[in-house]
């Protein structure tokens, strides 16, 4: 198959839209319809590999496609930092239809086409943020994907999940409107262009109150990042399928947030400029706090999926925080982090949904002795788990090490501190989960548990292909980090 | 024949309103209309290239020389309107007959199409005439027939809300004649080219000053600007489906024209908003107006009544861009004439399918409904994201350029109250989305079918319209600014 970069990159967006097409069409047989996403997830896979292998000798890939008005073009490119992304989503989105299938079908779910459909269609919009060339690309693909996630939030259909989705959809697109956009406007109005460029596009001069007030807008209106206080949406988001927790809320829709900071962080405003501004001190701290009160509400949630919930929240802080820092370990960690992160935390909904489908069970204070029932479930929850507390031999090490040494650079030592501490707290509200599935006797009202066994094998094979990555993360971290520094190499 | 254009364009339906008596079947009656309109657009577009490549074309009517006689001119604003009149009335009476057929009486359908065809005529008579009187006069021919339009709803309420109208409207007109009669005592002309020569010499008579005002509070009450607007609400509501239609698309925009055509070109810029505090008006009204109509919105039942406020919403937004008086501005004003006729014109004649089908338009009525009438219900959905301003729609194309016009001006209060604006648009349309996807049907309603061919083919040419033209601007953003630039007298 000899197709040029550019088609390739058009493809990775195109190929999602046309398995919608597929899984429509195929909507009478459900095998078919499967087989039909996995397919595509394969080919949008290979796609994206490729296109890493280009970017790695060096080669330049642009996409023009329109121009809506002057100077807003649609426009793609690719580039080290949407690659991190664009690589772990396509990779995650395999796996997740492989566990969507055994979760949905034991589940007896509704209206699987939609879902599907819908599914794909966030992939596709997380595919043009990914390789957006320039912000106005960026925000389109960015309502798309709020747009295409609400059917998957409120796919149960009851009143509790319309109120979740209200949330959503509510937080989400007011965010986006009423800052992001206000933010990208003056941004256009100030600098002519709204392309990502290497150092920024703001020139020197800039007036510093502006900017940093801009900034302000753009952490505020990025809402998928979940700082505090627009966070609310995430816990409210959880009433959707666990497929769809997992993927979306761990990794697509929320690493869309960060990963849209970031690039503002580095390609818009440049982290020359953004150590200068005097509100990033405030927003450090604002990250900080998040990730802090987000850990100790974590600690109190008794719902599984709830306390994943306000951990993602916590840990979004730490990769905004590392953006801001605006040193290059603190960006390199925070590239990172989103890699690491996103294994971490998708293995841990994937356990949160196997437990769910194999034992019924969604509260933390009903899983003990779960271990003796569900062994490799609970080991894997464990692995996760120590990947998101950064302790070795999982992935997590080095992105925490990296913003750790990013906080040491910045001489941010109460941010150092806060990292600190919320690992503790990490600990504190992971751990004692798989400590007492493996260590405590099944309370009595929980008798039935001798009945339960392992969730059907699609979703152990997911599970174990999502933990094998967090360890190989650790061993293997070199691609990663590779790219991760190449986001600020130029500047060196 | 390319000469005689200007007047063609509104002789067409005026000369084939009284034959559709002769046509007895309706049937007939309602093909006529449909042609006679098209020949209007096909025109339209004709003067619309001849205005873009040679500029103004002023037509003496019965060959009288201009300042003595009337003048037809027709420059690039009139043009724009007159494409947007005759193509929303077109586009629309494809799907007259269904829709009459369910809510008008069989004998009265030919008095629907000659009323309709007399409308028609008054617009494009207001927006091609370059004399004041002549203004007058075609006002009262498209206001007389809007009423017997109202007045034909089948629900008694219709009656009551013609009359309303009836009297905020006479008012309007009279206040108009009046302005119209002052300019003419101080200057002996109605010639509009020839009064904004003649104006700026007896400018500082406190004749004039009357006489502006009085013009541009009749047509205020016309274009329903708050607190002028409550005529409007009732008369949208009870009117027939195709008359809401056609109106909510182009009543008010003619309304503006006048506006634009009276402070703009008549009386001159310096005169309206250096002399007048007439920016500071408009703008706190057009805020005013945005919040208040918005805010009423989600508090109505009726669905009708619903996008007849956020109708009146849609006109604060282009009072701002007036307010403004820079041509970036304008051009947001223009440009949203343009979308916002697409975006109601598609969302109202989607009510009117639901009326086919329901018999009403209670938000009761819409449970159930994303699964009965998907098609319908899909392009209501669209259409209001179009409203709220989703990229890739005509919504974001203006709500960019109004927002461009503010930052240029250093409003940043304003620019954030506007975006705030239409978060209020995403809670009453998101209304109508969660009732009709998430609610199960009535108890005891019968279930319906997908709305006729017929409604659907306009349906969706408008929704198609609405992310073509929101995605190649090129026609809608060079002719608004165009236009623009010309009233500011910056180019021919």
């Amino acid at each position: 198959m000899i197709l040029s970069l550019e088609v390739m990159l058009q493809l990775t967006i195109t190929i999602p839209l046309l398995a919608i097409l597929g899984i429509i069409t195929a909507r009478k047989s459900p095998n078919i319809r499967e087989a039909i996403t996995i397919t595509a997830s394969i080919i949008l896979l290979y796609i994206v590999v490729k296109l890493y292998q280009s970017l790695l000798s060096g080669k330049t890939v642009d996409v023009f496609w329109w121009e809506i008005m002057p100077n807003l073009s649609i426009s793609f490119s690719i580039e080290p930092l949407g690659m991190i992304f664009a690589l772990i989503a396509s990779f995650l989105w395999l796996i997740t239809t492989l566990y969507a299938i055994g979760y949905m079908r034991s589940h007896q779910e509704e209206n699987q086409t939609r879902f599907y459909s819908c599914f794909a269609l966030a992939i596709s919009a997380v595919m043009g943020i990914a390789f957006a060339d320039n912000l106005f690309t960026l925000f389109v693909f960015y309502e798309v994907l709020t747009l295409s996630t609400y059917p998957l939030v409120t796919h149960a259909g009851t009143e509790k999940a319309k109120q979740g989705g209200r949330v959503y959809l509510g937080i989400l697109l007011s965010t986006s409107i009423a800052f992001f956009l206000l933010a990208i406007a003056s941004t256009w109005f100030i600098t002519g262009t709204l392309d990502f460029k290497q150092g920024g596009i703001f020139s020197t001069n800039v007036d510093k109150t502006i900017a940093g007030a801009l900034l302000v807008l753009f952490i505020f209106g990025i809402g998928k990042a979940a700082i505090m206080p627009f966070h609310r949406w995430l816990p409210a988001a959880m009433v959707a399928p666990t497929p769809v927790s997992a993927l979306l809320h761990a990794v697509a829709v929320v690493k869309a947030g960060v990963f849209t900071i970031l690039k503002i962080c580095v390609y818009i405003f440049g982290i020359d400029l953004l150590v200068v501004l005097p509100t990033t001190q405030f927003l450090l701290y604002l990250a900080g706090a998040s990730v802090l009160l987000a850990s100790l509400v974590a600690m109190r949630q008794d719902n599984l999926k709830a306390r994943l919930a306000y951990s993602t929240i916590s840990q979004l802080g730490y990769i905004t925080m590392g953006a801001l820092l605006a040193t290059s370990a603190g960006v390199i960690g925070s590239s990172m982090h989103i890699a690491t992160h996103a294994f971490g935390k998708i293995t841990l909904f994937f356990c949160a949904g196997a437990i769910l489908v194999a034992a019924h069970k969604s509260k933390i204070s009903e899983m003990r002795g779960l271990g003796h029932h569900m062994p490799v479930t609970m080991m894997a929850f464990f692995i996760a788990s120590l990947s998101i507390i950064g302790v070795p031999p999982t992935g997590g090490t080095w992105s925490k090490w990296f913003l750790l040494i990013g906080t040491m650079e910045a001489e941010q030592w109460a941010l150092m501190v806060v990292l600190m501490l919320s690992s503790l707290l990490n600990i504190a509200y992971l751990l004692p989960i798989p400590f007492h599935a493996f260590f405590s006797k099944a309370l009595p009202k929980d008798k039935d548990i001798t009945a339960i066994n392992e969730a059907p094998w699609p979703s152990l094979l997911a599970i174990s292909i999502t933990t094998l990555g967090c360890l190989i993360l650790f061993i293997y971290p070199q691609p990663l980090f590779d790219l991760a520094t190449a986001i600020i190499a130029s500047r060196n | 024949m390319i000469s005689h254009l200007p007047v063609l364009q509104v002789i067409v339906p005026l000369m084939a309103a009284p034959l559709c008596l002769l046509l007895k079947r309706p049937q007939l009656v309602w093909l006529f209309s449909l042609f006679a309109s098209a020949i209007a657009f096909i025109i339209s577009i004709l003067l619309l290239q001849h205005v873009m490549t040679s500029g103004v074309i002023s037509y003496e009517l019965g060959g009288w020389k201009a300042p003595w006689g009337i003048e037809y001119r027709i420059d690039k604003l009139n043009a724009f309107l007159l494409l947007i009149i005759t193509a929303i009335s077109t586009v629309v009476l494809i799907a007259a007959q269904t829709s009459l057929e369910k809510e008008i009486p069989k004998e009265k359908h030919t008095l629907f199409y000659i009323l309709y065809l007399l409308s028609l005529t008054g617009m494009l008579g207001i927006v091609s005439t370059g004399d004041a009187f002549n203004v007058f006069v075609f006002l009262e021919i498209s206001s007389l027939s809007a009423y017997a339009l109202i007045a034909l709803g089948n629900d008694r309420r219709a009656l009551w809300a013609s009359y309303q109208y009836l009297i905020m409207g006479t008012i309007g007109a009279t206040f108009i004649l009046i302005g119209i009669g002052l300019m003419y005592q101080m200057t002996g002309t109605l010639n509009m080219e020839d009064l904004s020569q003649r104006l700026p010499q007896v400018a500082q008579t406190r004749t004039v000053f009357t006489a502006f005002v009085f013009v541009i509070v009749g047509v205020c009450l016309k274009l329903a600007l708050f607190p002028l607007h409550l005529w409007l609400p009732n008369a949208y509501a009870y009117a027939p489906s195709i008359v809401t239609v056609f109106f909510a698309a182009t009543a008010t925009k003619v309304a503006i024209y006048l506006l634009i055509r009276f402070t703009f070109t008549v009386f001159g810029l310096s005169f309206s908003f250096a002399t007048l505090p007439l920016q500071g008006l408009f703008l706190t009204l057009g805020l005013a107006g945005i919040f208040v109509a918005s805010s009423a919105a989600i508090y109505q039942k009726n669905v009708k009544h619903v996008f007849a406020y956020s109708s009146i919403a849609q006109v604060g937004y282009i009072m701002v861009g007036i307010s403004t008086s820079t041509v970036t501005g304008l051009t947001a004003t223009l440009l949203h004439m343009f979308n916002h006729a697409l975006m109601k014109s598609a969302i109202f004649l989607a009510l009117g399918a639901v009326v086919y089908r329901m018999g009403t338009i209670q938000l009761s009525s819409f449970h159930g409904l994303g699964r009965q009438m998907p098609l319908t219900m899909a392009a209501i959905t669209i259409g209001g994201l179009s409203l709220i301003g989703m990229p890739l729609t005509v919504g974001f194309v203006s709500k960019w350029y109004l927002l461009i016009a503010l930052i240029e001006q250093g409003w940043w209060p304003v620019a954030v109250l506007i975006l705030l604006g239409s978060l209020l648009a995403v809670v009453y349309v998101w209304r109508i989305v969660e009732v009709a996807y998430f609610k199960e049907p009535l108890a005891g309603s019968v279930p319906v079918k997908e709305a006729p061919v017929m409604f659907l083919i306009p349906i969706w040419t408008l929704i198609i319209a609405n992310i073509y033209f929101g995605i190649d601007t090129r026609l809608s953003v060079q002719v608004a600014q165009l236009a623009a630039q010309s009233l500011f007298g910056m180019s021919p």
